[in-house]
């Protein structure tokens, strides 16, 4: 008698999800592209000029996008990280690495908009926003968890030590970002918040949502993508991964 | 390594095991005191250099005091972090811990303890001095003995994490404070305010208290996520 | 947009540095990212000395 149910836990499987990510990633690298495509002709073209900022707020069509995915992937990259250090699962650590990469380019491009912004806007290049002083400290984060991870030769050691990195650095970062908010209000006095977005017209709203999801599907791919081939880097001696090298 | 669960320890052994263990380490700090000592000169050294970088100018010092002597004692703490389970790491001494019926957390609070007074709580105690190279004026000095006795505690534990993830670890001297340092930034913001406030004669109060369950948040956290760290690291 | 949008559109109000800027630096970002995921892909398909070595019959 067949189970008709499906038995999820075969994608846990490296050799499964090798397929299933294969299969998945043009489908989000094509979803990226049209959504980027529709985002950028909200932003760049259909949404109006801003009274206050000109048309230096188009910023925003990266910068907010870049900003969120730099804390969703942390976010997915932690509990990753952490199904593979409580379920002893390879294939969940591996993408926990596989995601590190995008979210550290992520949250780079965010600090690097939100510098391009302020300068017009405020004048400098750099005022120690508390947004952006934590996007700073989220980029240490990342970038602790990648080198730690590097640092250890074996693998298995290397994921489950990365993977406390990060579990640690997830419990942390609401009470940095409290704290910068706080230091960020001490010093500056009244509430300055550098990149506050104009109030929203509808067509700058749906650009920006429109950007959003354009990048989530990015790292979607970019992500799909890289664990597939940390899965041939990792799995390299099994008898499939031979199979597959030989053909390619 | 065997899975087999150790037999525990009634309550009292577990004190005395880890009473046996902070003696063990002081009695190996006084040995080795140039370890200690060298950290305390590092942080003495640092604060030193920096009114020599930006000049001698005694309200430009006085702002900049409380932040510099915080950041020293933060760099002099990771670097004396470096010594919590290297050497027991190299002669086996932590893998035996690792067997032993007293529960890791525990042994490693009572490592944490020796550590922090052969290090953090001399660098709190020799904080008066610096503050005296800043002019701080006594308040203010009194507050950031205060505050380092505070916080000091904190980082050990915070870097205890990072020490034990990094045990054996290729270029763990620089890579240890790469993933504490973001974490210490909420103890070296109140910690600072907690300074300033005293310099303009505001209200400390409210910093301690918020330092406070910093620490009671690391203290029941740290000595865990240490433990499963040390097991990552040795197993 | 008219004839004469496309200036406008470069200049963006003035501030054309920083938006392109910003919009630069994300295509590079893009350019990079997926470059070097390449890069590791075609070196993680290469057939290392192992696998030659070894008598599976592959390789090589």
């Amino acid at each position: 008698m067949a189970d008709k149910r499906v038995n999820w836990f075969k994608y846990a499987a490296p050799q499964t999800f090798y397929l299933l990510a294969g299969r998945a990633v043009p489908w989000f690298a094509i979803a990226a592209v049209v959504l980027t495509a529709a985002g950028l002709y909200l932003g760049l073209w259909a949404a109006p000029t801003d009274a206050q900022q000109g048309d230096a707020y188009r910023i925003i069509f990266v910068h907010v996008p870049a900003a969120w995915m730099s804390m969703v992937v942390y976010l997915a990259m932690a509990f990753w990280a952490a199904i593979g250090l409580i379920f002893n699962s390879r294939l969940s650590s591996m993408l926990a690495n596989a995601l590190a990469p995008t979210g550290a380019w992520m949250t780079f491009l965010a600090l690097w908009t939100g510098a391009l912004w302020g300068k017009p806007t405020w004048g400098a290049w750099w005022v120690w926003d508390a947004r952006l002083t934590s996007e700073l400290v989220l980029l240490f984060l990342y970038i602790g968890y990648m080198a730690l991870h590097a640092a250890i030769d074996d693998a298995r050691r290397a994921d489950r030590s990365a993977a406390l990195v990060a579990i640690v650095g997830v419990v942390n970062v609401p009470i940095i970002y409290f704290s910068v908010q706080w230091w960020n209000t001490l010093h500056q006095g009244a509430s300055v918040s550098l990149t506050k977005a104009p109030s929203m017209a509808p067509p700058m709203l749906i650009g920006m949502l429109v950007m959003s999801l354009a990048f989530w599907m990015y790292c979607f791919a970019m992500a799909l993508a890289r664990v597939r081939t940390i899965i041939l880097e990792r799995e390299r001696h099994t008898a499939w991964v031979r199979k597959t090298l030989a053909v390619a | 390594m065997t899975d087999a669960p150790s037999p525990s320890l009634p309550a009292a052994g577990m004190l005395q095991a880890m009473r046996g263990l902070v003696a063990r380490d002081l009695r190996l700090a006084l040995r080795r005191r140039a370890d200690p000592l060298s950290v305390l000169v590092f942080f003495v050294l640092v604060a030193s250099l920096f009114p020599l970088g930006v000049g001698p100018e005694p309200e430009l010092l006085r702002t900049m005091g409380p932040g510099v002597v915080f950041v020293a004692a933060l760099l002099a703490a990771m670097l004396s972090l470096g010594r919590l389970f290297a050497d027991d790491y190299q002669d086996g001494t932590l893998e035996q811990l690792l067997l032993s019926a007293c529960p890791l957390p525990l042994l490693v609070t009572a490592k944490i303890l020796a550590h922090w007074i052969s290090s953090g709580l001399l660098l709190a105690l020799v904080s008066p001095l610096l503050a005296l190279q800043f002019d701080l004026g006594a308040a203010a000095t009194g507050v950031l003995l205060l505050a380092l006795l505070v916080v000091t505690p904190l980082l050990s534990l915070i870097g205890a994490v990072g020490a034990a993830l990094t045990v054996g670890v290729r270029g763990a001297a620089v890579l240890m404070p790469l993933l504490i340092l973001p974490l210490c930034v909420p103890a070296l913001i109140f910690g600072t305010a907690a300074v300033e406030a005293s310099r303009t004669g505001m209200e400390t109060m409210g910093h301690f208290s918020l330092l406070g369950a910093f620490l009671v948040l690391a203290l029941v956290g740290a000595p865990w996520a240490t433990a499963t760290a040390l097991r990552i690291a040795l197993e | 947009m008219n004839g004469s949008g496309w200036s406008d559109f470069l200049a963006m109000g003035g501030y054309g540095l920083y938006v392109w800027g910003s919009f630069g630096m994300c295509v590079l970002v893009l350019a990079l990212e997926i470059g070097m995921l390449s890069a590791r892909r075609r070196a993680a398909l290469q057939p290392d000395d192992a696998d030659v070595i070894d008598n599976t019959g592959v390789g090589a």
